[in-house]
């Protein structure tokens, strides 16, 4: 057994993997912290969500197990249905509201 | 060689995320995080899981994006850019986030990743092994993801009915 990681993890240290998905994650909340649309809101959390995606990928490849590969397929199937849900509530109260601004969101509080 | 495509591509899933949050246009989001997305993408390819590269194509940049991009569409946001920018926000946003950047770096240099199990085979992302995984000991949670589906189905579809107004 000559080399006992995937071949790009003797190049690549997996570090740069955990940096790379960290600024991505930090990224994407940022953005939900700055933006009022809530459309791009929402796609800040699908950044978040890849983010998570790409560290649990890498990281599966770096230990040879597969659960974690199995965990970002799981969490696919989860965001695609969160995504459908979500969008079809921002659709119903556009249709009430007429604007996509999460100030004018607060008026949902009970 | 490999190094170089990887910090390239690192450099530009990174750019293409932040023009996500900086561009004025929904549109413009959009299309830089389908950009985005076949980036992470191409990191899976570099990683050999190309499973996953294929699903995020097929899921996030098909799926996904193309949901995003009917509903911005649909609402026609295009003529609402947002106007008034306080400075504010920027910078309680940058500094709570790089403050959390911070600590998970520290945390990292500090933690000790555990050695690499001895591997018998690289090759755990193809189509192949995965499947084989996912159906002998992962058929519980895929039987119940399809009813999380059905669920969301359901639940689309009770929210987009018309009201009757009495």
């Amino acid at each position: 057994m000559e080399n006992q990681v995937p071949e790009i993890f003797s190049i690549i240290p997996h570090t740069h993997y955990v940096l790379l998905s960290t600024i991505l994650f930090v990224v994407g909340l940022i953005g939900v912290m700055i933006r009022k649309n809530v459309i791009i809101m929402f796609m800040c959390i699908e950044i978040m969500l890849n983010a998570v995606n790409l560290m649990l990928t890498s990281t599966s490849a770096y230990y040879s197990h597969s659960g974690g590969q199995i965990m970002v397929f799981f969490t696919m199937a989860v965001a695609a249905a969160e995504v459908s849900v979500g969008l079809a509530i921002i659709v119903m109260i556009y249709k009430n509201l007429k604007t996509t601004n999460i100030d004018a969101f607060q008026k949902l509080k009970g | 060689m490999i190094d170089i495509i990887f910090y390239v591509l690192s450099a530009l899933t990174i750019i293409s995320a932040t023009m996500v949050i900086v561009s004025k246009h929904p549109i413009r989001s959009i299309l830089f995080l389908v950009l985005t997305f076949f980036l992470i993408s191409a990191h899976y390819v570099l990683l050999n899981a190309q499973f996953l590269a294929l699903v995020n194509i097929v899921v996030y940049a098909g799926a996904i994006m193309v949901l995003f991009l009917f509903v911005v569409m649909f609402l026609n946001l295009n003529e609402e850019v947002e106007k008034v920018r306080h400075y504010f926000p920027w910078f309680a946003a940058v500094i709570s986030g790089g403050s959390l950047m911070l600590i998970i770096t520290s945390a990292l240099d500090k933690s000790v990743l555990l050695s690499p199990y001895p591997v018998k085979d690289y090759s755990i992302g193809l189509v192949e092994n995965l499947g084989s995984v996912l159906y002998r000991e992962y058929l519980l949670p895929m039987e119940l993801s399809a009813v999380l589906f059905f669920i969301a189905m359901a639940g689309v579809m009770l929210l987009s009915r018309k009201e009757k107004v009495d």
